[in-house]
Protein backbone atom coordinates (compact mmCIF):
# COMPACT_ATOMS: atom_id res chain seq x y z
CA UNK A 1 0.00 0.00 0.00
CA UNK A 2 1.41 3.42 -1.30
CA UNK A 3 1.12 6.31 0.92
CA UNK A 4 0.79 9.85 0.12
CA UNK A 5 0.39 11.81 3.33
CA UNK A 6 1.18 11.49 6.99
CA UNK A 7 -2.49 11.53 7.68
CA UNK A 8 -2.90 8.45 5.40
CA UNK A 9 0.14 6.65 7.18
CA UNK A 10 -1.14 7.14 10.83
CA UNK A 11 -5.12 6.04 9.33
CA UNK A 12 -3.79 3.04 8.07
CA UNK A 13 -0.86 2.26 10.81
CA UNK A 14 -3.23 3.25 13.86
CA UNK A 15 -6.49 1.84 13.10
CA UNK A 16 -4.58 -1.55 12.38
CA UNK A 17 -3.38 -1.02 15.35
CA UNK A 18 -6.53 -0.42 16.78
CA UNK A 19 -8.19 -3.60 15.22
CA UNK A 20 -5.08 -5.84 16.72
CA UNK A 21 -5.77 -4.84 20.25
CA UNK A 22 -9.42 -4.57 20.23
CA UNK A 23 -8.61 -8.67 18.90
CA UNK A 24 -5.93 -9.40 21.58
CA UNK A 25 -8.20 -7.52 24.47
CA UNK A 26 -10.99 -10.14 23.62
CA UNK A 27 -8.49 -12.77 23.03
CA UNK A 28 -6.88 -13.12 26.40
CA UNK A 29 -9.22 -13.82 28.64
CA UNK A 30 -10.26 -16.67 26.72
CA UNK A 31 -6.97 -17.82 26.43
CA UNK A 32 -6.60 -17.11 29.97
CA UNK A 33 -9.43 -19.50 30.66
CA UNK A 34 -7.91 -22.11 28.24
CA UNK A 35 -4.81 -22.11 30.50
CA UNK A 36 -6.89 -22.32 33.77
CA UNK A 37 -10.12 -23.99 33.56
CA UNK A 38 -8.59 -27.62 34.55
CA UNK A 39 -6.63 -26.23 37.49
CA UNK A 40 -7.10 -27.60 40.78
CA UNK A 41 -6.53 -25.59 43.87
CA UNK A 42 -3.22 -25.64 45.20
CA UNK A 43 -1.68 -25.05 48.42
CA UNK A 44 -2.77 -21.54 49.73
CA UNK A 45 0.08 -19.25 49.99
CA UNK A 46 -1.06 -17.29 53.16
CA UNK A 47 -1.41 -21.01 54.83
CA UNK A 48 1.05 -21.51 57.61
CA UNK A 49 4.14 -22.80 55.48
CA UNK A 50 7.00 -25.42 56.54
CA UNK A 51 9.59 -22.78 55.29
CA UNK A 52 9.23 -19.39 54.02
CA UNK B 1 34.48 -21.03 63.52
CA UNK B 2 33.77 -23.11 59.87
CA UNK B 3 31.06 -24.99 59.99
CA UNK B 4 31.76 -29.34 59.72
CA UNK B 5 29.59 -28.87 55.44
CA UNK B 6 32.88 -26.60 54.82
CA UNK B 7 35.17 -28.84 56.24
CA UNK B 8 34.30 -31.81 54.93
CA UNK B 9 33.90 -29.78 51.18
CA UNK B 10 37.63 -28.92 51.62
CA UNK B 11 38.22 -32.63 52.28
CA UNK B 12 36.90 -33.95 49.40
CA UNK B 13 38.66 -31.67 47.25
CA UNK B 14 41.75 -32.98 48.49
CA UNK B 15 41.11 -36.43 48.25
CA UNK B 16 38.07 -37.25 46.00
CA UNK B 17 36.54 -40.24 46.43
CA UNK B 18 35.56 -40.92 43.43
CA UNK B 19 37.50 -40.34 40.09
CA UNK B 20 37.24 -37.33 37.63
CA UNK B 21 37.77 -38.68 34.51
CA UNK B 22 33.97 -38.49 33.42
CA UNK B 23 32.72 -37.93 30.15
CA UNK B 24 31.19 -34.16 31.15
CA UNK B 25 34.75 -33.43 32.94
CA UNK B 26 36.82 -34.32 29.92
CA UNK B 27 34.96 -32.17 28.17
CA UNK B 28 35.19 -29.47 30.19
CA UNK B 29 38.83 -29.59 31.07
CA UNK B 30 39.06 -29.42 27.04
CA UNK B 31 37.19 -26.33 27.36
CA UNK B 32 39.01 -24.68 29.86
CA UNK B 33 42.46 -25.39 28.33
CA UNK B 34 41.29 -23.88 25.21
CA UNK B 35 39.87 -20.47 26.80
CA UNK B 36 43.03 -20.71 28.29
CA UNK B 37 45.06 -20.44 25.26
CA UNK B 38 42.66 -18.09 24.04
CA UNK B 39 42.39 -15.67 27.32
CA UNK B 40 46.22 -15.49 26.70
CA UNK B 41 45.94 -14.10 23.01
CA UNK B 42 43.53 -11.52 24.22
CA UNK B 43 45.21 -10.25 26.27
CA UNK B 44 49.11 -10.84 24.81
CA UNK B 45 48.07 -9.62 21.30
CA UNK B 46 44.89 -7.78 21.56
CA UNK B 47 41.28 -7.99 20.44
CA UNK B 48 42.56 -8.13 16.41
CA UNK B 49 44.39 -11.48 17.35
CA UNK B 50 41.04 -13.17 18.32
CA UNK B 51 38.23 -11.67 16.58
CA UNK B 52 36.51 -10.53 13.53
CA UNK B 53 35.10 -7.61 14.92
CA UNK B 54 35.54 -4.24 12.78
CA UNK B 55 34.80 -0.77 12.91
CA UNK B 56 31.37 -2.03 10.87
CA UNK B 57 30.71 -4.28 13.75
CA UNK B 58 32.29 -3.59 16.82
CA UNK B 59 30.00 -5.77 18.71
CA UNK B 60 30.04 -9.40 17.92
CA UNK B 61 29.52 -12.42 19.36
CA UNK B 62 30.98 -11.63 22.91
CA UNK B 63 28.30 -8.69 23.32
CA UNK B 64 25.18 -11.24 21.41
CA UNK B 65 26.13 -13.92 23.42
CA UNK B 66 27.60 -13.79 26.42
CA UNK B 67 25.96 -10.11 27.57
CA UNK B 68 22.82 -10.17 25.67
CA UNK B 69 21.81 -13.67 26.58
CA UNK B 70 23.33 -13.61 29.64
CA UNK B 71 21.46 -10.74 30.61
CA UNK B 72 17.83 -12.37 29.58
CA UNK B 73 18.45 -15.69 30.73
CA UNK B 74 20.03 -14.73 34.45
CA UNK B 75 16.18 -13.12 34.60
CA UNK B 76 15.16 -15.64 36.76
CA UNK B 77 16.80 -14.56 39.46
CA UNK B 78 14.31 -11.15 39.98
CA UNK B 79 11.39 -12.80 38.56
CA UNK B 80 11.17 -15.93 40.91
CA UNK B 81 12.07 -13.47 44.00
CA UNK B 82 9.51 -10.97 43.13
CA UNK B 83 7.04 -14.04 42.43
CA UNK B 84 8.28 -15.69 46.23
CA UNK B 85 8.33 -12.10 47.98
CA UNK B 86 6.87 -9.15 46.48
CA UNK B 87 3.63 -11.05 44.98
CA UNK B 88 3.39 -13.58 47.95
CA UNK B 89 3.79 -16.80 46.28
CA UNK B 90 5.45 -18.91 48.63
CA UNK B 91 4.52 -22.04 46.79
CA UNK B 92 7.36 -21.06 44.58
CA UNK B 93 10.01 -20.88 47.46
CA UNK B 94 12.25 -23.60 46.30
CA UNK B 95 13.00 -21.64 43.26
CA UNK B 96 14.51 -18.95 44.43
CA UNK B 97 17.84 -20.06 45.45
CA UNK B 98 18.93 -21.98 42.39
CA UNK B 99 17.43 -19.02 40.31
CA UNK B 100 19.73 -16.19 42.51
CA UNK B 101 22.31 -18.82 42.33
CA UNK B 102 21.68 -18.64 37.99
CA UNK B 103 21.19 -15.23 37.94
CA UNK B 104 24.55 -13.90 40.18
CA UNK B 105 26.75 -16.22 38.50
CA UNK B 106 25.10 -15.33 34.96
CA UNK B 107 26.13 -11.59 35.77
CA UNK B 108 29.41 -12.21 37.46
CA UNK B 109 30.43 -13.98 34.01
CA UNK B 110 28.64 -11.12 31.71
CA UNK B 111 31.32 -8.84 33.71
CA UNK B 112 34.29 -11.25 33.23
CA UNK B 113 33.27 -11.80 29.45
CA UNK B 114 32.92 -7.63 29.09
CA UNK B 115 36.82 -7.71 30.59
CA UNK B 116 37.84 -9.75 26.64
CA UNK B 117 35.54 -7.70 25.16
CA UNK B 118 36.46 -4.21 26.34
CA UNK B 119 39.55 -2.99 24.61
CA UNK B 120 41.26 -1.68 27.78
CA UNK B 121 38.94 -3.56 30.27
CA UNK B 122 40.93 -1.52 33.14
CA UNK B 123 38.70 1.29 32.32
CA UNK B 124 35.45 -0.44 32.92
CA UNK B 125 35.03 0.96 36.03
CA UNK B 126 35.93 5.04 34.47
CA UNK B 127 31.76 5.21 34.17
CA UNK B 128 31.26 6.35 37.39
CA UNK B 129 34.65 8.17 37.68
CA UNK B 130 35.69 10.14 35.08
CA UNK B 131 32.91 10.24 32.20
CA UNK B 132 30.57 13.11 32.44
CA UNK B 133 27.93 11.61 30.01
CA UNK B 134 25.51 10.09 32.66
CA UNK B 135 22.61 10.94 29.80
CA UNK B 136 24.15 8.02 28.04
CA UNK B 137 22.02 4.71 27.67
CA UNK B 138 25.36 2.55 28.21
CA UNK B 139 25.74 4.48 31.02
CA UNK B 140 22.72 3.17 32.49
CA UNK B 141 23.13 -0.31 32.09
CA UNK B 142 26.59 -0.21 33.20
CA UNK B 143 25.17 1.73 36.60
CA UNK B 144 22.47 -1.11 36.89
CA UNK B 145 24.14 -3.73 35.76
CA UNK B 146 26.93 -3.24 38.84
CA UNK B 147 24.22 -2.59 41.50
CA UNK B 148 22.47 -5.37 40.21
CA UNK B 149 25.43 -7.83 40.53
CA UNK B 150 25.97 -6.12 44.19
CA UNK B 151 22.36 -6.97 45.06
CA UNK B 152 22.55 -10.61 43.57
CA UNK B 153 25.51 -11.20 45.62
CA UNK B 154 24.33 -9.96 48.94
CA UNK B 155 20.92 -12.31 48.18
CA UNK B 156 23.47 -15.35 47.55
CA UNK B 157 24.97 -15.20 50.26
CA UNK B 158 22.85 -16.37 52.99
CA UNK B 159 22.97 -20.40 51.35
CA UNK B 160 26.89 -19.82 51.51
CA UNK B 161 27.13 -17.92 54.91
CA UNK B 162 24.73 -21.08 56.48
CA UNK B 163 27.35 -23.61 54.46
CA UNK B 164 30.10 -21.63 56.50
CA UNK B 165 28.11 -21.54 59.75
CA UNK B 166 28.52 -17.91 60.45
CA UNK B 167 24.76 -17.42 61.96
CA UNK B 168 24.53 -13.98 62.56
CA UNK B 169 25.34 -12.67 59.49
CA UNK B 170 23.32 -14.77 57.70
CA UNK B 171 20.25 -13.51 59.69
CA UNK B 172 21.07 -10.14 59.40
CA UNK B 173 21.49 -11.10 55.25
CA UNK B 174 18.14 -12.59 55.61
CA UNK B 175 16.07 -9.35 56.97
CA UNK B 176 17.16 -7.70 54.18
CA UNK B 177 15.62 -10.18 51.72
CA UNK B 178 12.31 -7.84 50.68
CA UNK B 179 14.68 -4.70 50.10
CA UNK B 180 16.68 -6.21 47.97
CA UNK B 181 13.86 -7.98 46.08
CA UNK B 182 12.27 -4.54 45.31
CA UNK B 183 16.26 -2.86 44.26
CA UNK B 184 16.18 -6.36 41.92
CA UNK B 185 13.10 -5.63 40.40
CA UNK B 186 13.93 -1.88 40.04
CA UNK B 187 17.83 -2.31 38.56
CA UNK B 188 16.22 -5.09 36.21
CA UNK B 189 13.43 -3.66 34.31
CA UNK B 190 15.83 -0.62 34.24
CA UNK B 191 18.71 -2.29 32.37
CA UNK B 192 17.36 -4.90 30.42
CA UNK B 193 14.88 -2.64 28.32
CA UNK B 194 18.16 -0.66 28.16
CA UNK B 195 19.86 -3.54 26.52
CA UNK B 196 17.33 -3.03 23.94
CA UNK B 197 17.88 0.76 24.08
CA UNK B 198 20.95 0.81 23.15
CA UNK B 199 19.93 -0.74 18.92
CA UNK B 200 17.98 2.48 18.94
CA UNK B 201 21.23 4.28 17.96
CA UNK B 202 21.89 1.83 14.65
CA UNK B 203 17.92 2.80 12.90
CA UNK B 204 19.77 2.13 9.76
CA UNK B 205 22.07 -0.59 10.27
CA UNK B 206 19.43 -3.04 11.83
CA UNK B 207 16.88 -4.29 9.76
CA UNK B 208 13.62 -2.52 9.97
CA UNK B 209 11.54 -5.85 11.12
CA UNK B 210 13.92 -6.04 14.17
CA UNK B 211 14.27 -2.28 14.17
CA UNK B 212 11.67 -0.89 16.44
CA UNK B 213 10.95 2.21 18.67
CA UNK B 214 9.45 -0.50 21.19
CA UNK B 215 12.72 -2.25 21.71
CA UNK B 216 13.18 -0.91 25.21
CA UNK B 217 9.54 -3.26 25.57
CA UNK B 218 10.36 -6.25 23.54
CA UNK B 219 13.94 -6.88 25.49
CA UNK B 220 12.05 -6.08 29.20
CA UNK B 221 9.01 -8.43 28.36
CA UNK B 222 11.33 -10.76 26.63
CA UNK B 223 13.50 -10.96 29.69
CA UNK B 224 10.85 -12.47 31.76
CA UNK B 225 9.83 -15.48 29.51
CA UNK B 226 13.82 -15.63 29.46
CA UNK B 227 13.79 -15.98 33.53
CA UNK B 228 10.71 -17.68 33.63
CA UNK B 229 12.03 -20.47 31.16
CA UNK B 230 15.16 -20.74 32.49
CA UNK B 231 13.71 -21.48 35.78
CA UNK B 232 12.32 -24.22 34.38
CA UNK B 233 15.28 -24.94 31.85
CA UNK B 234 17.96 -25.02 34.75
CA UNK B 235 15.52 -27.14 37.48
CA UNK B 236 14.50 -29.83 35.11
CA UNK B 237 18.77 -30.23 34.50
CA UNK B 238 19.38 -30.39 38.03
CA UNK B 239 16.76 -32.44 38.40
CA UNK B 240 18.51 -35.06 36.04
CA UNK B 241 21.70 -34.67 37.06
CA UNK B 242 21.80 -33.49 40.72
CA UNK B 243 18.91 -35.65 42.03
CA UNK B 244 20.45 -36.65 44.90
CA UNK B 245 21.42 -33.08 46.46
CA UNK B 246 17.72 -32.20 46.04
CA UNK B 247 15.61 -32.60 49.48
CA UNK B 248 11.87 -33.76 50.25
CA UNK B 249 10.47 -30.16 49.18
CA UNK B 250 12.43 -29.22 46.81
CA UNK B 251 11.25 -32.15 44.92
CA UNK B 252 7.44 -32.04 45.97
CA UNK B 253 7.68 -28.67 44.98
CA UNK B 254 9.02 -28.47 41.74
CA UNK B 255 5.99 -29.33 40.36
CA UNK B 256 4.45 -26.31 40.80
CA UNK B 257 6.94 -24.30 40.12
CA UNK B 258 7.23 -25.73 36.30
CA UNK B 259 3.24 -25.59 36.14
CA UNK B 260 2.90 -22.06 37.73
CA UNK B 261 5.97 -20.62 35.69
CA UNK B 262 5.03 -22.41 32.53
CA UNK B 263 1.34 -20.29 32.73
CA UNK B 264 3.10 -17.58 33.86
CA UNK B 265 5.49 -17.88 30.46
CA UNK B 266 2.92 -18.93 27.91
CA UNK B 267 0.48 -15.84 29.27
CA UNK B 268 3.46 -13.54 28.81
CA UNK B 269 4.87 -14.92 25.25
CA UNK B 270 1.21 -14.42 24.39
CA UNK B 271 1.39 -10.20 24.91
CA UNK B 272 4.57 -10.37 23.60
CA UNK B 273 3.44 -12.42 20.67
CA UNK B 274 0.78 -9.40 20.06
CA UNK B 275 3.12 -6.19 20.98
CA UNK B 276 5.84 -7.45 18.38
CA UNK B 277 2.86 -7.68 15.77
CA UNK B 278 1.38 -4.24 16.78
CA UNK B 279 5.37 -3.03 16.15
CA UNK B 280 4.84 -4.51 12.98
CA UNK B 281 2.02 -2.46 12.57
CA UNK B 282 2.79 0.60 13.58
CA UNK B 283 6.19 0.72 10.85
CA UNK B 284 4.06 -0.95 8.78
CA UNK B 285 6.32 -3.47 8.29
CA UNK B 286 4.03 -5.83 6.41
CA UNK B 287 6.28 -5.69 3.16
CA UNK B 288 9.35 -7.37 4.46
CA UNK B 289 7.64 -10.15 5.66
CA UNK B 290 7.95 -12.33 2.21
CA UNK B 291 11.52 -11.20 1.59
CA UNK B 292 14.44 -13.75 2.99
CA UNK B 293 15.04 -11.65 6.23
CA UNK B 294 10.84 -11.72 6.73
CA UNK B 295 10.70 -15.68 6.01
CA UNK B 296 13.82 -15.65 9.01
CA UNK B 297 11.89 -12.61 11.29
CA UNK B 298 8.71 -15.54 10.59
CA UNK B 299 10.96 -18.05 12.00
CA UNK B 300 11.62 -16.61 15.10
CA UNK B 301 8.04 -14.85 15.73
CA UNK B 302 6.01 -18.09 14.96
CA UNK B 303 8.79 -21.04 15.70
CA UNK B 304 9.99 -19.66 18.82
CA UNK B 305 7.40 -17.30 20.06
CA UNK B 306 3.97 -18.27 19.19
CA UNK B 307 4.95 -22.20 19.63
CA UNK B 308 6.05 -22.51 22.50
CA UNK B 309 3.37 -20.17 23.52
CA UNK B 310 0.52 -22.60 22.47
CA UNK B 311 2.97 -25.70 23.83
CA UNK B 312 3.50 -24.29 27.36
CA UNK B 313 -1.08 -23.45 27.35
CA UNK B 314 -1.06 -27.31 26.12
CA UNK B 315 1.29 -28.28 28.67
CA UNK B 316 -0.33 -26.40 31.72
CA UNK B 317 -3.68 -27.11 30.33
CA UNK B 318 -3.27 -31.27 30.68
CA UNK B 319 -0.39 -31.06 33.37
CA UNK B 320 1.84 -32.64 31.01
CA UNK B 321 5.53 -31.65 33.08
CA UNK B 322 7.82 -33.11 30.18
CA UNK B 323 5.92 -30.73 27.54
CA UNK B 324 6.36 -27.35 29.77
CA UNK B 325 10.08 -28.68 30.45
CA UNK B 326 10.95 -29.34 26.73
CA UNK B 327 9.06 -26.32 25.84
CA UNK B 328 11.07 -24.17 28.28
CA UNK B 329 14.04 -25.64 26.20
CA UNK B 330 12.77 -24.36 23.29
CA UNK B 331 11.82 -20.52 24.68
CA UNK B 332 15.62 -20.73 25.34
CA UNK B 333 16.35 -21.26 22.29
CA UNK B 334 14.25 -18.49 20.84
CA UNK B 335 15.42 -15.79 23.31
CA UNK B 336 18.80 -16.62 22.36
CA UNK B 337 17.88 -16.53 18.94
CA UNK B 338 16.08 -13.12 19.16
CA UNK B 339 19.01 -11.67 20.60
CA UNK B 340 21.53 -13.15 17.83
CA UNK B 341 19.09 -11.66 15.22
CA UNK B 342 19.03 -7.82 16.81
CA UNK B 343 22.88 -7.86 17.28
CA UNK B 344 24.62 -10.13 14.74
CA UNK B 345 22.30 -11.59 11.88
CA UNK B 346 19.96 -8.34 11.11
CA UNK B 347 22.51 -6.42 12.49
CA UNK B 348 24.42 -4.18 8.85
CA UNK B 349 21.89 -5.94 7.12
CA UNK B 350 22.92 -4.19 3.75
CA UNK B 351 26.51 -4.74 3.32
CA UNK B 352 27.24 -7.29 1.06
CA UNK B 353 28.28 -11.22 1.94
CA UNK B 354 32.26 -10.01 1.74
CA UNK B 355 31.76 -7.11 4.63
CA UNK B 356 29.51 -9.34 7.18
CA UNK B 357 30.97 -10.24 10.67
CA UNK B 358 31.26 -13.66 11.48
CA UNK B 359 33.02 -14.71 14.69
CA UNK B 360 36.13 -16.68 14.53
CA UNK B 361 36.89 -19.40 16.00
CA UNK B 362 38.45 -18.02 19.45
CA UNK B 363 35.12 -15.99 20.02
CA UNK B 364 33.41 -19.07 19.90
CA UNK B 365 36.16 -20.64 22.32
CA UNK B 366 35.79 -18.09 24.78
CA UNK B 367 32.31 -18.37 24.70
CA UNK B 368 32.24 -21.62 25.40
CA UNK B 369 34.85 -21.32 28.08
CA UNK B 370 32.59 -18.72 30.05
CA UNK B 371 29.78 -21.38 29.93
CA UNK B 372 31.65 -24.02 30.84
CA UNK B 373 33.14 -21.96 33.98
CA UNK B 374 29.35 -21.30 35.03
CA UNK B 375 28.51 -24.35 34.40
CA UNK B 376 31.06 -25.87 36.70
CA UNK B 377 30.81 -22.88 39.44
CA UNK B 378 27.27 -23.78 39.56
CA UNK B 379 27.45 -27.24 39.95
CA UNK B 380 30.27 -26.93 42.52
CA UNK B 381 28.04 -24.51 44.49
CA UNK B 382 24.91 -26.32 44.43
CA UNK B 383 26.81 -29.80 45.24
CA UNK B 384 28.00 -28.10 48.40
CA UNK B 385 26.06 -25.59 49.81
CA UNK B 386 22.16 -25.48 50.65
CA UNK B 387 20.80 -24.50 47.16
CA UNK B 388 18.46 -27.73 46.40
CA UNK B 389 18.23 -28.39 50.20
CA UNK B 390 17.50 -26.84 53.26
CA UNK B 391 20.59 -26.34 55.76
CA UNK B 392 18.97 -28.77 58.67
CA UNK B 393 19.39 -25.94 61.20
CA UNK B 394 17.38 -23.59 59.62
CA UNK B 395 14.62 -25.67 58.43
CA UNK B 396 11.98 -23.64 60.30
CA UNK B 397 13.71 -20.51 59.61
CA UNK B 398 11.44 -17.86 57.85
CA UNK B 399 13.01 -15.46 55.14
Amino acid sequence: MEFFTLQDFMTFTKGTAYLLIIGALLAFPAFWRFLTERETPSVRDDEPHEHH
Amino acid sequence: MISESALSTIKSLLKPDKTWLTPFNIVCGVILVLGAIATLLRFTFGLSAVTNLTDYQPWGLWIGFDLLCGVALAAGGYVTSASCYIFGLKRYHSAVRPAILTAFLGYALVVFALHYDVGRPWRLPYPFIVQSGTTSVLFEVGGCVALYLTVLFIEFTPPVLEWLGLKKARNLVVKLTLVLTIFGVILSTLHQSSLGALFLIAPSKLHPLWYSTYLPVYFFVSSIIAGLSMVMFEGSLSHKYMHDKMDKTHLEESENVVLGFGKAASFVMAGYFVVKVVGITMDNNWKYLFTGYGLWYLVELLGFVLTPCLMYAVGVRERNLNLIRKTAGLAVIGIVLNRFNISLIAFNYHLPLSDRYFPSIWEFVVSAFIVVVGLLVFRFISTHTPILYEHPEYKEAHH
